[in-house]
């Protein structure tokens, strides 16, 4: 029995607690956090902030004339740039962050639903688009005959990027650790090609595999101090790594060619066939009409193939020990070595093999330009690549496939909408852009997916059945 | 002799203007355990309104000594106003929603906001270097002597003087700050237990946002004095003072404030006698090696606490 109490039972105490109580002042409910109103003071204070920020930047342009500096204003672009913040924020407020019913949550709760028909998308998506860039050529070829050369080039450039992506995956989606520094190795492996092909006359086919083991042995050279390192202190000291590799070879003059680079990298022959006009080149020994467009071909499938074995060593080895180590690693760094696991092996081979795909992509890229200089390999290039593999999601391989296209090939594509430039003006050149849209791309599909586009992970070991798994089960890239 | 007394000075001047900026470092790490990659950026950009203000005000070395002092206090407050918005705005938009994330997540944040506010600048400012005539000239002259190469003269610049006595004055009250305010205490207790100081009523978020606040405002700081000691910017040079700051900050011992100054200073210094004794265009290798032998020797730095790891 539940005791009750009564007007006997109830203490003295309690009933002066209700007189007290009654005699207080009505209770005012709290201002409603989703009224308009606030919506408003809201986006007014996000406007006045944008104000604040773009004041120096926007409104005002210091340039350089004669006799000094002078200042130009531009209010128009300052007032503009502070009404969108508003407009923004305000319709942010009005669907999304004040209001009982965000839209966001619905267009979530629709996309959860169908997470089963979902997989059955990506499943079909990664075959397709692997169908796709296997006549990538044949198909822009037979139907962009005009613009062909434009966009196989495109395709090579997001290609690099997909192999560069999947060879940083190693070393940060798989084994945990962030490095910086990718960029040293691409260097390492262009240079090596270049100086190869310059003192010793070795083609590209020879090189690549020179070139590939050089990188790797660089990546043991600068993994084996860093070992002890985690977080970000090993990320810190990586991008030391890759910016003294980048200051040594801009400063060596006799080696190197400092910051005139080095020029005339011969380009790849198949088996031995230039591809050039005349006796003697592919196309006058198979035959056929000779077109520029062959060697664009040639290097696409180059790339493609060298992308695709980058992708397939890394499956395997996710399924062999080596792998399975790595991917503990990155859960557990302590753990690992109570199991026994030899974390300094363990992470030099990530380092290694993941600096071996970046110094075969070197030696192509080399090859592809026939000019290198060290302006090629900034600290911004290793972010560009940690982007897309960040923003794809750290681990997965074909989330590196879609950030590079939608990244490097929407860039491209910004260049050649021809209404932005009747919008904003005949001067306006997108790939001034670039960089803005990428850092502002990191940063809010940072904060929007942490764990990037692609957060299912596929498990390495299964029981029984294989279960997709939400990538915040995995410990991404603690680099412990 | 004079001439090592003459890169002395140098390499102390330098140093404070890396000092400043690596308490923003430090203080943030010792705070919330990141990197803010973008603290160097920040510098930037305070330069950049620093020197809109300059041209704005019109000062000149022309103008009269009063005028001179009176316009870079103004232009000195402003900027360090208009650069703690930065900051806060920074810490709002991409490492406040990251807090309890993956520990990687506020760093990668952090690198597309240094490639954010280096571009934005570009875009709005242009690529271009940006020269400003020297505003504050002459000094004093310390020695004179003579050398194989001639006669050799130790200077100290009214610029020089300027920088170390702010910088000094600065480190005074924000240590005073930092010991003796409730904001100081609110931040040192966020520093040992985020956890515990919310349960004892500290408002963490707020703590954490006036730390990037002051963060930036020192920065702004500095970024006036590289202005008006260098006399070039660009949008670029928050990301070598950045690195450098970062490395003094590290070489100091990460989360102490007067390690940071200490190491800034050294590294001041070894940066202005490596490129006195031995070669310029390698002293950016000098830095990062540096950073690359303190991390790996000496991870909690000359005046740190080292760090124990807990399973």
């Amino acid at each position: 029995m539940v005791h009750q109490p009564t007007e006997t039972t109830t203490p003295e105490g309690a009933q002066r607690l209700d007189e007290e109580r009654a005699a207080a002042p009505e209770i005012v409910p709290a201002k409603d956090p989703n009224s308009m109103a606030e919506s408003l003071k809201d986006a007014f204070m996000a406007a006045l902030l944008a104000g604040v920020l773009g004041f120096f930047f926007l409104g005002l342009r210091t340039d350089i004339a004669p006799g000094g500096l002078v200042m130009t204003t531009r209010w128009g672009l300052f007032i503009t740039a502070v009404l969108i913040v508003f407009a923004g924020r305000l319709a942010l407020n009005i669907f999304v962050f004040k209001t009982h019913k965000p839209v966001t949550r619905t267009v979530a709760a629709a996309a959860s639903d169908n997470t089963r028909s979902l997989e059955r998308v990506a499943w079909w998506l990664k075959r397709i688009l692997f169908a796709f860039a296997l006549v990538l050529p044949f198909f822009f070829t037979y139907f962009f005959p005009q613009r062909d050369r434009q966009f196989i080039d495109l395709a090579i450039l997001i290609m690099t990027y997909i192999m560069l992506g999947w060879g940083l995956n190693i070393v940060v989606g798989l084994a945990g650790l962030l490095d910086l520094g990718y960029v040293a190795f691409y260097a390492v492996g262009a240079y090596s090609f270049a100086l190869l092909a310059e003192h010793f006359g070795l083609g590209f086919w020879m090189a690549l595999p020179l070139a590939g083991i050089l990188a790797a042995f660089w990546g043991m050279i600068l993994g084996f101090p860093v070992l002890r390192l985690r977080g970000d202190y090993l990320a810190i000291v990586t991008l030391a790594f890759g910016e003294i590799i980048r200051v040594v070879l801009l400063n060596w003059y006799q080696f190197t060619g400092g910051p005139d680079g080095i020029s005339g990298i011969p380009k790849p022959t198949l088996f031995g066939l230039e591809f050039k006009r005349g006796a003697g080149g592919f196309a006058d020994f198979f035959g056929i009409a000779y077109d520029p467009i062959q060697r664009f071909i040639y290097l696409y499938y180059i790339i493609f193939i060298l992308a695709i074995i980058t992708n397939l060593v890394t499956m395997r080895m996710r399924k062999m020990p080596i792998g399975r180590a790595w991917e503990a690693l990155r859960e557990d760094e302590i753990a690992c070595r109570s199991l026994g696991i030899n974390t300094t092996n363990t992470k030099l081979t990530a380092f290694a093999l993941g600096a071996m795909f970046g110094g075969f992509a070197g030696s192509f890229f080399a090859t592809r330009q026939g000019f290198i200089s060290p302006e090629s390999f900034t600290f911004l290039e290793s972010a560009i690549i940690l982007a897309i593999v960040v923003l794809g999601g750290l681990g997965s391989q074909i989330g590196v496939v879609i950030a590079s296209v939608a990244m490097i090939g929407g860039i491209e594509l910004l260049r050649n909408l021809g209404f932005l430039q009747h919008v904003f003006g005949a001067g306006f050149d997108p790939t001034q852009y670039r960089m803005l849209i990428f850092g502002l791309a990191m940063v809010g599909i940072m904060v929007w997916k942490p764990r990037g586009l692609v957060s299912t992970r596929d498990p390495s070991a299964v029981l029984k059945e294989k279960k997709k798994i939400g990538a915040d089960m995995v410990a991404q890239g603690e680099g412990h | 002799m004079e001439y090592f007394v003459q890169q002395l000075i140098n390499g102390l001047t330098l140093g404070s203007i890396y000092g400043l900026i690596a308490i923003g470092y430090t203080m943030v790490y010792g705070i919330i355990g990141m990197i803010n990659f973008a603290h160097g950026d920040i510098f930037m950009v305070g330069s950049f309104i620093a020197l809109a203000l300059i041209v704005a005000i019109g000062l000149t070395a022309a103008s009269s000594t009063g005028f001179i002092i009176l316009a870079l206090l103004i232009v000195l407050i402003i900027s360090m106003v208009f650069t703690a918005a930065w900051g806060w705005t920074v810490e709002r938009l991409a490492y406040r929603p990251l807090r309890g994330s993956f520990r990687l997540a506020p760093l990668i944040t952090a690198i597309g906001m240094s490639i954010v506010l280096q571009n934005f600048v570009q875009v709005t400012q242009g690529a271009r270097v940006k020269p400003l005539q020297p505003i504050i000239s002459g000094g004093v002259t310390l020695m004179e002597g003579v050398t194989e190469n001639g006669p050799i003269v130790v200077q100290l610049s009214y610029m020089q003087m300027l920088i170390i006595a702010l910088t000094t004055a600065l480190m005074i009250g924000f240590t005073l700050l930092i010991n003796k305010t409730s904001l100081g205490r609110a931040q040192r207790s966020c520093e040992q237990d985020q956890k515990m100081a919310a349960l004892l009523g500290v408002n963490v978020d707020r703590t954490i946002s006036l730390t990037f606040v002051m963060g930036a405002a020192l920065a702004a700081v500095a970024g006036l004095m590289f202005l008006l000691l260098y006399g070039v910017i660009d949008f670029y040079i928050g990301f070598l003072a950045g690195v450098k700051a970062f490395t003094a900050a590290v070489l100091g011992g990460i989360g102490s404030l007067p390690g940071a100054m200490l190491g800034g200073l050294l590294i001041g210094l070894i940066e202005v006698f490596w490129s006195g004794y031995f070669t310029v265009e390698y002293k950016d290798v000098a830095a990062f090696s540096i950073l690359a032998i303190v991390l790996i020797f000496l991870p909690s730095g000359l005046l740190g606490k080292p760090e124990v790891e807990k399973v």
